[in-house]
């Protein structure tokens, strides 16, 4: 498929997503597009939905029902691993580093789904920090910061060109947050589509070419990169800045 | 001479403390896998062993297949028998209380060693070990004693049992901690949620865990096999001491309950030279005391 055509017709397109935790039902009919290779951030008070939006994206939340499209491929029905290896990861807030295993244990966990990874090598140089802690024996004895390293690292080992990111920055320290704004940019530069969920507006709002924002389990507004001036307002409202 | 007693005899106790140690240890290594990846405290395990013991009884006398044969071929079967378990009962309890896998693990002792009883009556069928594995071997003790004639006869079948239940163990550990699969195997336990959306299917590893530990079981019951009467009972007897033995070591530590097993093992060998009337309740003894300094178990992560 040429490049155009392949920009056209959005990687990710969720329609009328609802999604459920038992009796509560958090989700109410989201909708959104991600084409290839854009950064795209879910912005949104805390409970709005958007960790939902991306599990359920992931195929992590066993009550959903709707649309989700993914290269065209319809995936509202398929276990969470079928979709993971469609080429899609994510990055947990809580980071998800296991205990039981060492650092390199952790970063080699994910299995290589296809090619076009980056090698151990690039990996390093992205994180010189994980290259140093290699091999502390248990993944969670680093530092919050390099945890959330150690979390993105390994899911770019496998080949997926979409990443789910799940508030990568929070309570990390300002210094580390520029170095993941830096990561980011440069998965961008490498062609990775990104679904990044923020809190920290400045830091998503740099990064972005749209942003959503999310109230309710709705998308209530869609901001591109070229409107933040005008909406800035607005922005601030919907997210209480 | 300690205690009196010959060194031979002394010996021989221990000997058959640590062979004891290594039905524990299998056992309690088998029933910690499956706690760990399926939240299931498997009480058929004992049954599963018993299940491996007429197995290999049936193999011989009904069709003549070798004891080294039923070493691969038992295992194997109660690996199938486990899928089948857990495909057609215990999925459907992953997210309830542990109490609910109990109970259909020990509705399903009932069932099994009810049918075995039915069918084999509960006295002992004699198995015949292969030539290779009767016998003793004579070990010369005049080197610590300074006599000449002091010789241990050590039941070669029991030496057999201590290697490849130690072969069996330490290749377990292996596979579980240093391996790629393994690290798979150790994620799940912690988080299977995680480990699914790497797209690794975490439902089929439960199930070939669950094989793995029933398998574990089946291969401890050839091994029994060789040693004592094959009874529908057999499985149930040793089952207790064996949960006793995996509350000492603490669920979860795949070492752990290794290290428990062999341990235990020899501390009852040791009651049995020093004071036999209490070999029978030490290892329960040393679960009271356990369960009341360390509730996790001397080698559990605290919850």
């Amino acid at each position: 498929m040429p490049e155009t055509a392949d920009q056209l017709q959005p990687l990710i397109e969720v329609e009328g997503l609802h999604a459920y935790y038992g009796e509560a039902h958090v989700l109410h009919g989201v909708g959104l597009k991600i084409c290839k290779g854009e950064v795209v951030t879910l912005l949104g008070r805390n409970g709005a939905g958007k960790t939902t939006t991306l599990k359920s994206i992931m195929g992590m939340i066993g009550q959903r029902r709707g649309a989700i499209r993914f290269r065209g491929v319809e995936t509202i029905a398929m276990k969470c691993n079928r979709i993971a290896r469609l080429g899609i990861a994510f990055c947990p807030e809580e980071r998800g580093i296991f205990s039981s295993l060492t650092v390199e244990e952790n970063l080699y966990l994910p299995p290589v789904i296809a090619e076009g990874g980056l090698t151990i090598d690039e990996l390093y140089d992205l994180f010189p920090n994980l290259s140093e802690r290699r091999h502390t024996r248990q993944g969670t004895r680093l530092s919050g910061g390099e945890q959330q390293m150690l979390a993105i690292a390994r899911i770019l080992r496998s080949g997926a060109r979409v990443l789910l990111l799940d508030e990568p920055t929070e309570g990390l320290a300002p210094v580390i947050v520029e170095q993941i704004g830096k990561v980011i940019e440069q998965l961008k530069n490498r062609g990775f589509t990104v679904l990044l969920v923020e809190q920290n507006f400045h830091f998503a709002s740099r990064l972005a070419d749209r942003n959503y924002v999310m109230e309710d389990g709705r998308i209530v507004e869609m901001v591109d990169r070229s409107e933040l001036e005008e909406k800035e307002a607005l922005l601030q409202e919907y997210l209480g800045v | 001479m300690i205690f009196d007693l010959p060194l031979s005899y002394l010996g021989l106790q221990l000997l058959i403390g640590l062979q004891n140690g290594a039905f524990y240890a299998l056992l309690s290594l088998g029933l910690a896998v499956i706690f760990g990846m399926l939240n299931v405290i498997n009480f058929a395990h004992g049954a599963q062993y018993m299940m491996g013991a007429f197995l290999t009884w049936m193999l011989l006398d009904w069709v003549g297949v070798s004891y080294w044969w039923s070493l691969l071929l038992v295992p194997l079967a109660l690996g199938a028998f486990g899928i089948l378990i857990e495909r057609a009962l215990l999925r459907w309890l992953y997210d309830l209380d542990h109490l609910y896998g109990l109970l259909l693990t020990f509705g399903l002792v009932l069932i099994i060693e009810g049918v075995f009883v039915e069918s084999f009556g509960a006295s002992g069928l004699p198995y015949n070990k292969p030539d290779l594995l009767a016998g003793a071997q004579r070990i010369p003790l005049g080197a610590l004693t300074g006599n000449e004639k002091d010789v241990m006869m050590m039941p070669v079948y029991r030496l057999w049992i201590i290697g490849v239940s130690l072969a069996i163990c330490l290749a377990t550990w292996f596979g579980i901690e240093k391996t790629r699969l393994g690290s798979y195997l150790r994620a799940a336990t912690e988080n299977p949620m995680l480990v699914r959306a790497f797209g690794i299917n975490v439902p089929v590893m439960i199930m070939l865990t669950y094989a793995f530990g029933t398998a574990l079981a089946g291969f401890t019951g050839v091994l029994a096999a060789g040693l004592q009467a094959v009874t529908p009972h057999m499985g149930a007897n040793l089952i207790i001491v064996v949960f006793a033995v995996v509350v000492i070591g603490g669920m979860g530590s795949i070492m752990g309950s290794v290290l428990t097993g062999f341990a235990l093992g020899l501390v009852e060998a040791f009651v049995r030279i020093a004071y036999p009337e209490a070999s029978n309740i030490v290892i329960f003894v040393i679960m009271i005391v356990v369960l009341l300094v360390r509730p996790a178990g001397l080698f559990g992560r605290e919850a």
